[in-house]
């Protein structure tokens, strides 16, 4: 690999998945990556080698982005084996090229799962998650005057566990990121942002078992206590909440 | 338009009577589905696999408890087995539990192998762990096949010999007298201390137990009870060739 010409650049060699549409088979390409400014996150980096594609009357390559601010969870794809790449707690769109070196080879990878159906290239179709939510991811409250702030006391420790589960940004790396394709860190804490709350708790069996039957008609896999989706989910979501779950979910159905 | 009074109370009538003659098992069948489609659902199935695997752990426990009286010599192992058979009806039912266990450990197992294969139909180039996995969870269902085949061997050897002119003691002592059987029975306890070292903590996970409070005395508990499997089944060859 021939040195970058600034030094604060570097030259990369990619493997990208490339698909045309859901039903199409993909396959990998090879391209290269050149004077990346190490100042750059990986999508910006992205950007400048589909500005090159387009110039030269090629396909762009197809990424979900949004926000790039890590709050949004719309993008993410698995690079080198990483869900949103090798750096701990961060988003695709916040991992900057200097955690890469010169001549590195970067493989990157759409969210693998059968609940995820790939729509082109590295955008999957995370829809799966929202009828999740729509199962019973919300709380019924009747219209009218707002009720005052402090009218439902709310335990300071219950109100920061909630708060640590609602950090879930729905971006699906727990998926991609567990050896099962499960969705239970994402089921979990959704469950749990509302279970923690007393505003949450008249519709938390309903809830429960609303949730999880719909997570498991999706198709997603099982959780096998594994905890890779903990260590690589960018807002580091505990497994705590997928206990939390278990035990909401067996409460609803057993008692 | 007029209507049939006749006609009407003739259907009527006959929903009643359909009510009365067969009103208890409709609620049966409803109360059993409502059953069978929680234990069914992912973590009914976790469920299943993480309360049988607990029951082996507390076998292993008892076994391994009883085995060790082999170091008090071989009148105490004798009379432990004695014993143990002494209690008659209440072993042949902990028997019969423990194959049901199995049976279901196994076969909920195997399915969950099968869905969770079958939830990623296309696999990633690179794979790279972030610190989550462990040797024992990452070889869950290879090392869990690998007791089965051990646990059938393992009752051959020992549960089904012919005891009638022998004793207990006498069989371990042959059967340890070989070398390549003693290093397979020492590796398969390694083997079994692999799956209890993921097992043990994760039964207490899928059981809603494990929280911030938790987490570390029931990693740690774990960590120690497959060392003790390991090394207290494994230790018992070695230890059989010194004396014999």
């Amino acid at each position: 690999m021939t040195t970058a010409r600034d030094k604060s650049c570097i030259n990369l060699k990619l493997k990208v998945w490339r698909q045309k549409g859901p039903d199409v088979k993909g396959r990998f390409e090879a391209y290269k990556a050149r004077d990346i400014s190490t100042d750059m996150s990986f999508l910006e980096m992205l950007d400048v080698v589909n500005e090159k594609m387009i110039l030269s009357g090629k396909d762009p390559i197809a990424f979900d982005h949004d926000c790039r601010e890590g709050i949004c969870g719309a993008c993410g794809t698995v690079v080198n084996g990483r869900t949103h790449g090798p750096e701990k707690g961060t988003t695709l769109c916040q991992l900057h090229m200097r955690h890469f070196s010169n001549g590195d080879t970067v493989v990157i990878e759409p969210w693998r799962s059968r609940a995820f159906k790939v729509v082109k290239d590295l955008v999957v179709d995370r829809s799966a998650f929202d009828k999740i939510i729509q199962a019973g991811g919300y709380i019924s409250v009747n219209t009218g005057g707002a009720p005052d702030g402090n009218a439902i006391p709310v335990p300071q420790e219950a109100a920061e566990k909630a708060m640590d589960a609602a950090a879930c940004i729905g971006c699906g790396a727990c998926v991609a990121a567990c050896p099962n394709a499960s969705a239970m860190l994402f089921v979990g804490a959704k469950i749990s942002q509302y279970t923690l709350l007393p505003q949450g708790l008249p519709e938390a069996k309903k809830r429960a078992l609303a949730m999880i039957g719909k997570m498991d008609e999706l198709g997603f896999g099982n959780c096998a206590n594994e905890a890779e989706c903990e260590k690589q989910c960018p807002k580091e979501i505990s497994i705590e909440n997928i206990a939390r779950m278990n035990r909401e979910f067996l409460k609803a159905g057993l008692f | 338009m007029i209507t049939c009074p006749n006609r009407f109370r003739r259907v009527r009538h006959y929903a009643v009577v359909k009510s009365y003659r067969r009103p208890n098992l409709k609620i049966m069948q409803c109360d059993m589905n409502w059953f069978i489609r929680i234990l069914g659902s992912s973590i009914g199935k976790k469920l299943i696999m993480a309360l049988t695997g607990l029951g082996f752990c507390i076998f292993l426990f008892a076994h391994l408890a009883g085995n060790l009286t082999i170091c008090a010599g071989e009148d105490a192992f004798n009379s432990y087995a004695e014993r143990l058979h002494a209690l008659g009806p209440l072993v042949i039912l902990t028997e019969i539990g423990l194959l049901f266990f199995a049976v279901a450990h196994v076969f909920i197992g195997a399915y969950l192998f099968y869905e969770n294969f079958r939830a990623r139909p296309e696999r990633y180039l690179v794979k790279k762990n972030a610190g989550g996995r462990t040797i024992g969870s990452v070889t869950m269902p290879y090392t869990g096949l690998f007791i089965l085949f051990f646990i059938v061997l393992h009752l051959i050897d020992f549960h089904f010999v012919e005891k009638t002119d022998q004793t207990i003691y006498q069989i371990v002592l042959a059967t340890f007298s070989n070398p390549g059987y003693a290093l397979f029975y020492i590796v398969s306890m390694i083997i079994v201390a692999t799956h209890v070292s993921h097992g043990f903590w994760s039964a207490f996970q899928t059981l809603g137990v494990y929280n911030s409070k938790y987490m570390l005395p029931l990693r740690v508990m774990g960590t120690i009870f497959s060392l003790a499997v390991g090394l207290g089944f494994g230790f018992l060859p070695i230890y059989i060739s010194f004396i014999s």
